[in-house]
């Protein structure tokens, strides 16, 4: 019984875990500590490890207003394209050899959520 | 009898020669290093490590480096294997906690030969071809210039001691601890080498690859490391 009901439970749970159409944001949280918070910082404030002797400060990802300024295309080409993608500084790595496009996506959505914005409001 | 238990162990040493490398490996290496080349979960892999991996450190390491290092282990990545686990929010910003970094066994002058010996038969030509470095005389200026400006190195690298990032290995011992060839090869194409490490791989032309592989191959080749711990 226990043999038959275990699929079952596990496909329930990874269902519950990332609805379908829904951004993977555990999975985005993950990347954003891999790559991102080395300069955005641990608590996603632009304060990260590599910051001191940077001429250009990394975007402070909790900043409301800020963030809202920015549609969501513009920050998929950011880290996917890089600084320079988007006519920023070169100092923000071009992601697209290490994330895929749904990761990307994925990652855009978090920082929404780490914002607790939306874009262009 | 003798003769033919010592020719099979011969044998298998010879038909085995990565096994027979690793052997000679101090224990514990492979707790904290990949010895092979991981499979599965890349991300996982580069995050929950405790240590670079090895199993192409004979394309990677300078064997005289090797001896001393192994006798006097030095930081090389400020943050550890993973700069995460050091790091915490601090002002005006993040920190890193030197008591997280794992400390290097310090081996003995004969053990670190033995391991050495044994580290730089673990080849790659497949990750880093012989002759990817040209040997491009180092332009300071540009170099630096490329370094920092332009391509945004020093997000992550400290290339003089206390200027730069910190998230990446430092490289201002990189002449001395690494072979042109791997530094040329990791620039063009750090995931290749490293999947899903925090280093993108980034359009970069071979002239740029060649300007920086030299430059950086010259790194603290004028210092000495001589260790302390001979016998």
């Amino acid at each position: 019984m226990i043999r038959f009901l275990l699929p079952g439970a596990a496909a329930l749970l990874l269902l519950a875990a990332v609805p379908a159409g829904a951004a993977d944001l555990t999975r985005a949280a993950r990347n954003y500590d891999a790559y991102c918070a080395q300069c955005h910082g641990v608590n996603r404030d632009g304060k990260g490890v590599n910051t001191a002797a940077m001429a250009v400060q990394p975007r402070d990802h909790t900043d409301a207003k800020g963030m809202e300024s920015l549609p969501d295309d513009q920050i998929f080409k950011a880290i996917k394209d890089g600084g320079l993608g988007v006519n920023k500084s070169v100092l923000m790595p071009a992601w697209g050899s290490v994330m895929s496009d749904a990761e990307i996506k994925d990652l855009v959505a978090y920082l929404r959520q780490v914002c607790k914005c939306g874009p262009g409001r | 009898m003798r003769t033919a238990a010592t020719l099979l162990a011969a044998a298998l040493l010879a038909a085995s020669p990565a096994l027979a490398g690793d052997a000679a490996l101090p224990d514990g290496c492979a707790a904290c290093h990949a010895l092979e080349k991981p499979t599965g979960d890349a991300l996982g892999h580069v995050t929950g490590r405790n240590g670079p991996d090895l199993h192409y450190a004979g394309s990677k390491f300078k064997r005289d480096w090797l001896v001393d290092w192994l006798q006097k282990p030095e930081t090389i990545r400020p943050g550890g294997a993973f700069f995460m686990n050091a790091a915490k929010p601090g002002a005006p910003r993040d920190v890193l906690d030197p008591a997280k970094l794992a400390k290097h066994p310090v081996l003995t002058r004969a053990e670190a030969e033995k391991a050495a010996d044994a580290l730089m038969a673990k080849t790659a030509p497949d990750l880093v071809p012989p002759g990817g470095a040209k040997g491009e005389k180092p332009n300071e200026r540009m170099a630096q210039m490329s370094f920092g400006k332009l391509r945004g190195c020093s997000a992550c690298h400290q290339a003089t001691p206390g200027e730069g990032g910190v998230s990446g290995p430092e490289l201002h011992s990189a002449g001395r601890r690494l072979q042109p060839d791997f530094i040329a090869a990791y620039i063009r194409d750090p995931q290749k080498i490293d999947p899903r490490v925090w280093m993108p791989s980034v359009a970069i032309s071979e002239p740029d690859v060649q300007k920086l592989t030299g430059w950086l191959s010259q790194r603290g080749l004028a210092e000495t490391n001589q260790g302390d711990a001979k016998p």
